[in-house]
């Protein structure tokens, strides 16, 4: 029989990961969709940069930046206590950076596509710029917020190579289930990796089928 | 009330032209910014309003200074206290009617103003709907309604009526005369249906490639004032017709289709889409009532 910690500790690093990033993409996104500075072109590479580096390259690089032999590591571990590596947290800033443009992307171009004289009939109401974005922009685009929670989601549950450098497998702190698979066939338990694999297909069919289900307004005619 | 002396280079589609603009404009007047498309009219209510920066120049209404690049004031939209009606309607989507006008109160400000403005522009059956159900003419009364909502002194309207059919765009446009003098608003129309400008207009300026070319009451920009005519009334030609010695000129007033017979004098340099007066001297005029 399968261990269930792998998918509790998935699930639970998924729902942090995406919480976060979505506090961190509004208003990411909404500078992004605004902005006229000339900084924009390096963000937004930068912001999208996840999608193309091979996981292991951010991976490394988190690891030698995390390390308490190297500055930053050290300073965190000596003034906060925090060790990031092998750790869930460090998991947590890992797949946070990994799945950023899974969340970024779709607000950024939810938030481009409104016409501009929305957010101005606002700021002529007199009304600021951020209870425009909170009350008039971010609720016109809630299929693009949602498709941006979902993408985050559902990789952060398939993220592998980012995870095993930074975390590397330790139960109940760092395994999750892609770990877990990779763990059960290197032990030539293929049984035990066919039950994760299934229950990972499975479980990203059906976020995905929610998404374009709900986005395509095939529910909304289901239910009338 | 409101003066204006604004300056700004804009990127126009054939290069950039000069934007210097002067305007005088007295307490409870309705002017018009006319002129063809990318003459500047839209940028100046932008300018305005503070959505569009300005690169030198002044503003001030009701002697306060809402601009001054010398001084360096520039108040935010927000601190303009304007009404604006957006061409494109640009009503908030995911609130209801009553919604949009209730999101542009003010804090602690008095709710009784929607239910006053819903009266006035007719809306009490629709304003539970939302924006997207309504029709075009419907939409933009809402807009108006919403650009009242904090009793703003001047409105600023950007052709509102333009993607309105004829019909409706009558009906706006006793809304607006309506709401101008109710609230004893100061209020700027950009339009170039000259039928809308004669009717609702009490001063014109005739905008071209970011200058003022002419200003004053439309009768006088309008009908050719060397003409001492009784009868006068201003339209498009949209037919040019040869008939044996004479030419027949087709010219569209407001609704009504009316042919003219002209000399051939009288049609050099005239091509289809020319804005025309058309006057008669009229010492025997026909008078018949119409029964109704």
């Amino acid at each position: 029989m399968i261990d269930w910690e792998p998918i509790i500790l998935t699930a639970k690093l998924a729902l942090v990961t995406t919480t976060i990033l979505l506090i961190l993409s509004i208003p990411l996104a909404y500078w992004l969709a605004t902005s006229t500075s000339k900084m924009k072109p390096i963000i937004e590479t930068l912001v999208s940069m996840p999608l193309v580096l091979p996981p292991t390259v951010l991976g490394f690089y988190l690891l030698m930046v995390f390390s308490p032999g190297n500055t930053i590591g050290g300073w965190l571990l000596e003034y906060l206590g925090v060790q990031l590596i092998f750790s869930f947290s460090g998991l947590v800033i890992g797949s946070v950076i990994y799945s950023l443009p899974f969340m970024v992307n779709p607000i950024q171009s939810g938030l481009s596509s409104l016409p501009a004289s929305l957010s101005e009939a606002s700021y002529v109401l007199g009304k600021s710029r951020i209870k425009t974005l909170c009350r008039v922009l971010l609720p016109n685009i809630k299929p693009s917020l949602l498709t941006g929670i979902v993408l985050a989601f559902a990789h952060t549950i398939g993220e592998f190579g980012v995870v095993l450098m930074i975390g590397g497998n330790i139960p109940e702190k760092t395994k999750v289930v892609s770990i877990a698979i990779y763990d059960e066939v290197e032990a030539l338990n293929y049984s035990n990796a066919n039950t994760y694999s299934l229950l990972l297909f499975i479980i990203t069919f059906v976020v995905l089928l929610t998404v374009y289900a709900i986005n395509g307004g095939y529910l909304k005619r289901f239910w009338k | 009330m409101i003066t204006v002396d604004i300056y700004k280079v804009l990127q126009a589609a054939n290069g950039n032209i000069m934007l210097n603009i002067q305007l005088d404009i007295a307490k409870g007047q309705l002017v018009t910014l006319y002129g063809p498309s990318g003459s500047g009219k839209t940028s100046t209510l932008r300018m305005l309003a503070g959505l569009m920066p300005v690169d030198k120049g002044h503003i001030s209404v009701q002697n306060q200074r809402w601009l001054c690049t010398k001084e360096n004031i520039n108040r935010s939209p927000q601190q303009r206290s304007i009404g604006y009606v957006f061409q494109e309607y640009a009503l908030f989507p995911n609130m209801t009617v009553r919604g949009n006008l209730e999101f542009a109160l003010e804090k602690r400000q008095n709710t009784d103003i929607i239910d006053e403005l819903i009266a006035i522009v007719e809306l009490e059956e629709l304003q539970h709907r939302k924006p997207n159900t309504l029709s075009g003419g419907q939409q933009q009364r809402v807009a108006l309604a919403r650009a009242l909502v904090r009793k703003p002194k001047i409105l600023l309207l950007d052709e509102p009526l333009s993607a309105l059919d004829i019909k409706m765009r009558s009906k706006l446009q006793d809304y607006i005369i309506k709401v101008h003098r109710q609230y004893e608003l100061t209020t700027i129309l950009v339009s170039h249906d000259i039928g809308e400008i004669m009717k609702m207009s009490d001063k014109i300026y005739c905008l071209e490639d970011g200058k003022i070319v002419k200003q004053g009451n439309p009768i006088d920009i309008f009908t050719n004032t060397r003409v001492s005519g009784k009868f006068q009334f201003t339209g498009e030609v949209i037919a040019i017709k040869k008939e044996d010695i004479v030419y027949v000129i087709t010219v569209l007033m407001d609704q009504n289709i009316v042919k003219v017979i002209a000399q051939e004098s009288e049609i050099i340099g005239l091509v289809i889409g020319d804005k025309v007066v058309v006057a008669s001297k009229a010492f025997n005029p026909m008078l018949l009532k119409v029964e109704v």
